[in-house]
């Protein structure tokens, strides 16, 4: 069934059409990547869904409730678990400390006076970070993490809120490239077991061709194709536009020196 | 009224947006460059005009001339700046990377200081200055006399305006100001001597403000309450047009001209209260005022300033606070004196607690949480004078007032955040202290109002002093739960990132405000103690000064902890209380101690005692 449709989304800054009538349907269990060149929209497009902009015009659905124009709060007590570019965590938290925030927020306890927050959800909060693997680390502090396990940590503070929809911008930016192949298969891996939609934007190709569903590609703020992995590869708007023709040359030479 | 009496009131409100304008230019220019709310530039405008009434006259026994007025307000200027590179030199140069609440603590340092020795130099009296030869007359517009000389102020803003534009266009100094304004790192990986724009931005910045003052003597004497005067209509100022942006200094300078002209007909009292409110009303639309610009996104991973895991008490601490309550209860055994001190320091800790539950535990850093302290015992105060109650309900209503008016200005206050929200807050406490000062028949106006004295079990000392350590202890105990607890954990989560706080369903805004409302409260309580503890309040409780009493006192006990505010305030009121019958310089004394603590002692006393045992603080 359609988790999350977006119907024709529009989105001007000044002068600029950000976004032009962008339409897709999210599926539960499903991995939907978009990609395009810098400036394409992604995260206009995103941050639209995610609730973080009001769009211009279309409408956001998910499943069947119109969100178009809430904000992220009343999005993410709706289902959606979020994560950004560039890791949002609260920093003089522990590890585990996020985790048991997020999960306090998902109960709707953050104006409780006296209990004392650090022994709420433990239980929750270190099975969260032990299906992303991070359960040895849950005493430290977040700040002396590497960013790739920030990532992780991110991740799990996603989950808090049981979210039926996953919205990822660039999950793997600004991380090595055994951390990103690990991340994206532990985001497919938990997309397809439990049936949480997955809506991300990415630069790395490799993990979008290896790991989505389907693909849209934006370009100039219009979807310029859409459909599975191998089709996008093979569109010939697609290779012009975006890949290019060089460029798609340039990658199978790369890719055949780099395998010998 | 007739046209002629509107235009010339209309004129009037250009000559003071003239004169305001120039002084608010020096500080958006200041803060643009170096990011620094520098409160001594109103120091730096009456430094002008003292300057200019011992300058001026001297040059004109030589030759009435208007040449020789306008050369001896230059001059005047020159030298304020010159101030403002000593400053630049000896003390913003040591503080640009610290917490932007240490740099308003340290510059007010330097307000405490020049006050002082204003009063050295020229002494307490105020200094009439010469009138400026050639525009003694008046002029008729419309069968109106208005005075040649503010005839001359309103031409003096736009030739101001239009001597900044050349400079910021035509000059590489004003170039590299503009860019400083715009990215200040990037400036700086450009290879300019940072250190050379910076000095020369703040002689820019003071002599502006110099030559602010020094134009005023023909209107004010030079007078030693200038300094606070004008800064606060300075940063409204500043505020309103977009911290850093020239323009707008002047577009504001020329909406609170005319708002202050035609505001006096209609409410002669609330003028002041009527410019906040523009202030309050432009920054809910305009964040970041008319034409300013968003500050630098966030995102950069670094640690806040505050509270960071709350942790129980261990041994050591547990053992300390037992000590300390041992300690509160004990006092009585000394003499009245120690009784009287120890119940101060009680209302004072439980303030300052307050205030770093919002600065420490909620990133919130309020400049005017004195006004809280101050509505609660006015609250608590005219319950009992006016309204002949007995002083339990009174201290029952003083955190209701206090945290009833917390909830009125923190749902504006909650809106902004860093520098703009310090600067809000501050507003709102001057126009509490304004309503105060001015609200003659009820609240006493300056004199205050005596006779708020406890019910008849609580009158001795001693009984009193048992009452404010339970109720202040009770206090800090629950505050000190609720920093563990959710709501607590909460307001630090969204301190770290309110990106991230949104992202999980935390309504930031609501959070935030229900905090500031909490801690007004507890202020309010304070003060409530206070009035009862004295038996008289006035409008100081209110003021500018004992709000930054209070956050000298959190920066002396440590914001990052939570219990350190406590020994802040028994340390800052037991050493104040000590020097200052001691001296007639305590002010000096008091401004160079903020600012040692600034640049030595910025963890406090929490900092040193975690480092005393072997922690890494």
């Amino acid at each position: 069934m359609t988790l999350l449709s977006a119907d024709g989304l529009t989105k001007r800054f000044g002068g600029v059409l950000a976004a032009k009538d962008v339409s897709f349907a999210l599926n539960a269990g499903e991995m939907l990547a978009i990609i395009g060149p810098n400036g394409a929209g992604k995260s206009t497009t995103f941050n639209m869904v995610g609730g973080q902009l009001k769009p211009d015009g279309g409408r956001v659905t998910l499943a069947g409730h119109d969100i178009t124009g809430m904000p992220p709060r009343e999005v993410c007590r709706l289902g959606v678990g979020r994560t950004f570019q560039v890791a949002q965590t609260f920093l003089s938290f522990s590890v585990l400390g996020n985790v048991q925030m997020a999960l306090i927020a998902h109960h709707g306890q953050t104006r409780r006076l006296l209990a004392e927050a650090s022994a709420m959800h433990r239980e929750a909060a270190l099975a969260l970070l032990d299906r992303v693997g991070m359960a040895a680390q849950a005493g430290r502090p977040i700040g002396e993490l590497a960013y790739g396990d920030v990532k992780r940590v991110e991740l799990a503070i996603a989950l808090a809120a049981a979210p039926r929809l996953l919205l990822m911008d660039e999950p793997t930016a600004g991380m090595a490239p055994a951390e990103r192949a690990s991340l994206m298969a532990l985001v497919s891996a938990i997309a397809q077991r439990e049936g949480i939609g997955v809506l991300f934007t990415e630069h790395d190709m490799d993990a979008v061709f290896a790991h989505a569903d389907r693909i849209l590609v934006l370009v100039r703020g219009e979807i310029i194709a859409r459909g599975t992995p191998e089709e996008v590869r093979a569109d010939p708007e697609v290779q012009r536009v975006y890949l290019g023709h060089s460029g798609t040359r340039a990658a199978a030479r790369a890719r055949r020196a780099a395998h010998g | 009224m007739e046209w002629s009496f509107l235009l010339v009131q209309a004129l009037s409100g250009l000559a003071s947006a003239s004169s305001l304008f120039v002084i608010a230019s020096g500080l958006t220019i200041v803060f643009g460059v170096t990011r620094i709310v520098n409160f001594a530039h109103g120091s730096f405008y009456m430094l002008g005009a003292y300057v200019a009434v011992t300058l001026v006259p001297w040059l004109l026994e030589f030759d009435r001339s208007p040449w020789l007025f306008f050369a001896g307000v230059l001059v005047s200027a020159v030298v304020v700046g010159l101030f403002g590179v000593l400053m630049e030199v000896t003390l913003l140069r040591r503080i640009y990377r610290v917490p932007e609440l240490f740099q308003l603590l340290a510059t007010f340092g330097v307000v405490l200081i020049v006050q002082d020795l204003v009063l050295l130099a020229w002494g307490p009296v105020d200094i009439p200055g010469p009138r400026a030869p050639g525009l003694r007359h008046g002029v008729y517009i419309l069968d109106q006399r208005f005075p040649a000389y503010e005839l001359f102020l309103i031409f003096v803003g736009p030739a101001v305006l239009a001597l900044l534009w050349l400079l910021m266009h035509r000059t590489r100094f004003g170039v590299l100001i503009r860019a400083a304004t715009q990215d200040r790192e990037m400036v700086g990986a450009l290879g300019v001597n940072q250190a050379m724009l910076f000095t020369g931005t703040l002689f820019l910045g003071a002599a502006l403000a110099g030559l602010g003052g020094a134009l005023q003597i023909p209107r004010v004497s030079a007078n030693p309450q200038m300094d606070l005067s004008v800064i606060t209509e300075a940063f409204v100022v500043t505020v309103i047009g977009g911290m850093g942006s020239v323009p707008g200094a002047f577009l504001a300078a020329l909406l609170i001209g005319q708002l202050q002209a035609f505001g006096v007909l209609v409410f002669p009292k609330i003028t002041l209260v009527l410019v906040f409110l523009l202030m309050a009303a432009v920054l809910v639309v305009k964040p970041w005022g008319l034409l300013g610009r968003p500050e630098a996104a966030a995102g950069r991973a670094v640690l806040p300033e505050g509270i960071l895991d709350p942790r129980p008490l261990d041994l050591a601490g547990k053992l300390l606070a037992a000590v300390a309550l041992l300690g509160v209860l004990a006092l009585p055994l000394l003499d009245a004196y120690a009784v009287k001190v120890g119940t101060e320091v009680l209302v004072l800790a439980l303030a300052a607690f307050s205030l770093n539950f919002l600065v420490g535990n909620g990133g919130i850093v309020s400049f005017g949480h004195a006004a809280y302290f101050g509505l609660g015992a006015y609250g608590a105060g005219l319950l009992v004078t006016r309204a002949g109650l007995p002083m339990e309900p009174a201290l029952v209503a003083a955190p209701i007032v206090g945290g009833a008016s917390a909830a009125l200005f923190g749902f504006f206050v909650v809106r902004l955040s860093g520098i703009y929200l310090a600067m809000l807050t501050l507003a709102f406490a001057q126009i509490a202290y304004a309503v105060v000062f001015q609200w003659v028949e009820v609240t006493g106006g300056d004199n205050g109002l005596v006779g708020v004295w406890p019910s008849a079990w609580a009158a001795s000392r001693e009984a009193y002093h048992y009452l404010t350590a339970a109720v202040t202890v009770a206090a800090i105990v629950f505050l000190r739960r609720v920093i563990h607890a959710p709501f607590g954990a909460t307001l630090r989560a969204a301190r770290d990132s309110a990106q991230r706080a949104d992202a999980i369903g935390v309504d930031v805004r609501m959070h935030r405000w229900l905090g500031f409302t909490l801690a007004g409260a507890a202020a309010g309580l304070a003060g409530g103690l206070y009035a009862f503890s004295k038996g008289s309040i006035d409008p100081t409780l209110l003021g500018i000064p004992l709000s930054v009493d209070f956050l000298s006192m959190i920066l002396l006990g440590g914001i990052q902890s939570v219990l350190g505010s406590i020994a802040g305030a028994a340390a800052f009121h037991a050493v104040k209380d000590f020097f200052m019958p001691l001296t007639d310089h305590w002010r000096l004394f008091l401004g160079l101690s903020i600012i040692a603590m600034v640049l030595i002692f910025p963890r406090g006393l929490a900092g040193a005692w975690a480092s005393l045992r072997g922690r890494a603080a």
